[in-house]
């Protein structure tokens, strides 16, 4: 990891958040925002935020192709918004999304903001402080997907090789676990 | 102690809005517009400012069917205007399960010395603040967002400026104080002291510092943003303007590349030729329409 660098897209949403986990995590965190930035990086984290502000603004900037094709060799490691753009299915509503990870995903499945929630799962890494914000469900995955930690039976920590995604916000958490444990990847 | 556990996960929610853009609708279609266009978030309401200024009388809270009609037709989230100290009003709109609820000065103060107690709800607030005292006294009464006030429906950018630049300076001031000298700034600025010790510390507010009130074209909204602003407000400056679709795209992109001029210009141009709403001198606005000084 040592001498590497990680991006944060940051077009809407907590990425600010996420490059102060990825800091106490120990790495080397940037804002991305166009092409170039985007190149100059070994692993990229999706925020938090709305993903459908992300996915409009991905495509008029013209982001959304080598976003793509960076995934292809690069880590990347999707939060909730984050999460849903790396998905090959997202339903209510069905969006268009990068396909990076074989899960299909549900938006805004626990209801409004006020079923929002803080809890505590165990996982592969110990027992987290989950987070849950307006959160996706993952409602599928794929034979390659290993899940790392479920809440109610369904995944809410997984990751298909290179890639990682958390239905939850461990950005919001003192606990950098999560971010070091993606940083492994690079 | 204010900063617990619960109030963190309220501010989390704030987050997720940062560098994004929260647009004033009073339709289901406007919503979609908005959505559309790349809003983070849209507040639903029955008249944007400009109108309200313009027809006088009391503003209220918009009608459930309105907000209900907004939150069926988009998948963003959706906030809601109560007016400043209207519990009432403010459990409705959480009964309702708007996303966040504006205790708002746009609206006509049903409380002329207390805000609301928002700490008791589950649903996040924002509320407004032209210094950094009155966002510190909002954000003890528990609100999880603070939004410059500046001048709303005006169209004119100089008092989210002024608020921005007071807060952000007052803050600036407290970071260089000793501890002993922290007790007068709270008597100063007549804000909670385990808060006043907090932004000297941190430098920042402990909630996400947002712009409201007067935003009306791409550039506004960059400059709010390189003056502090987290995220930007734009309530009459979308659906006033000429074309409120391309306005809207427009202010989307200039708040996400807001430290970039090149990005920035791109986004003025694509405007065009169409204007942006008709903005007010606000010497010119009598005293007692100000909104800005409502709130206490």
């Amino acid at each position: 990891m040592a001498g590497k660098t990680v991006g944060v897209l940051a077009l809407q949403g907590d990425y600010e958040r996420h490059v102060r986990a990825l800091e106490s995590a120990g790495a080397h965190a940037v804002e991305v925002r166009t092409v170039a930035e985007l190149e100059a990086t070994d692993g990229l984290v999706l925020p938090g935020g709305e993903s459908t502000t992300m996915l409009k603004l991905l495509h008029r900037e013209g982001l959304f192709e080598p976003l793509k094709a960076f995934g292809q060799t690069k880590p990347i490691f999707g939060t909730c918004a984050g999460a849903i753009l790396l998905a090959t299915h997202v339903t209510s509503p069905e969006q268009e999304s990068l396909g990076l990870m074989d899960i299909g995903v549900q938006r805004n499945a626990y209801g409004r903001q006020l079923d929002s929630r803080v809890v505590t799962l165990p996982s592969e890494l110990g027992d987290l402080e989950a987070v849950f914000i307006r959160a996706p469900i993952i409602r599928s995955v794929g034979p390659d997907v290993k899940v790392l930690a479920t809440y109610n039976n369904d995944p809410v920590l997984a990751e298909q090789g290179r890639h990682l995604v958390a239905t939850f916000h461990p950005e919001l958490t003192a606990d950098p676990r999560v971010h070091a444990y993606f940083l492994t990847k690079l | 102690m204010i900063l617990n556990e619960e109030y963190r996960l309220k501010v989390g929610l704030a987050e997720m809005l940062k560098g994004g853009v929260i647009m004033d609708v009073v339709t289901p279609e406007q919503a979609i517009i908005a959505e559309r266009a790349g809003a983070c978030a849209v507040m639903a309401l029955e008249r944007v400012p400009s109108d309200i200024r313009r027809d006088g009388g009391v503003a209220r809270m918009s009608h459930i069917s309105l907000i209900r009609g907004i939150m069926e037709a988009v998948s963003i989230p959706v906030m809601a205007k109560a007016r400043i100290g209207h519990f009432v009003e403010a459990r409705v709109l959480e009964a309702l399960a708007v996303d966040y609820i504006d205790e708002s000065e746009v609206l006509t103060p049903a409380d002329e010395e207390n805000h609301i107690d928002k700490r008791d709800f589950k649903v996040p607030f924002v509320c407004g603040a032209r210094n950094l005292g009155e966002a510190l006294r909002r954000i003890g009464e528990g609100a999880a967002m603070i939004r410059t006030k500046g001048e709303a429906g005006s169209g004119n950018i100089v008092e989210a400026v002024r608020h921005m630049r007071t807060i952000v300076k007052e803050m600036r001031q407290l970071t260089v104080l000793g501890p002993e000298e922290l007790m007068a700034e709270a008597k100063k600025h007549q804000a909670p002291f385990e808060l006043i010790e907090w932004v000297a510390k941190n430098g920042r507010l402990p909630v996400p510092n947002f712009s409201a009130g007067g935003i009306a074209t791409p550039a506004d909204a960059a400059l709010v943003m390189q003056l502090g602003a987290e995220a930007v407000f734009v309530g009459s400056g979308i659906f006033k303007s000429e074309n409120p679709e391309v306005f809207a795209k427009a202010v989307v992109k200039a708040t996400t590349y807001y430290k970039d001029p090149v990005k920035v210009m791109e986004a003025c141009e694509e405007i065009g030729e169409s204007k942006a709403m008709v903005g007010l001198e606000i010497s010119k606005i009598a005293e007692g329409e100000l909104m800005q000084t409502r709130g206490w």
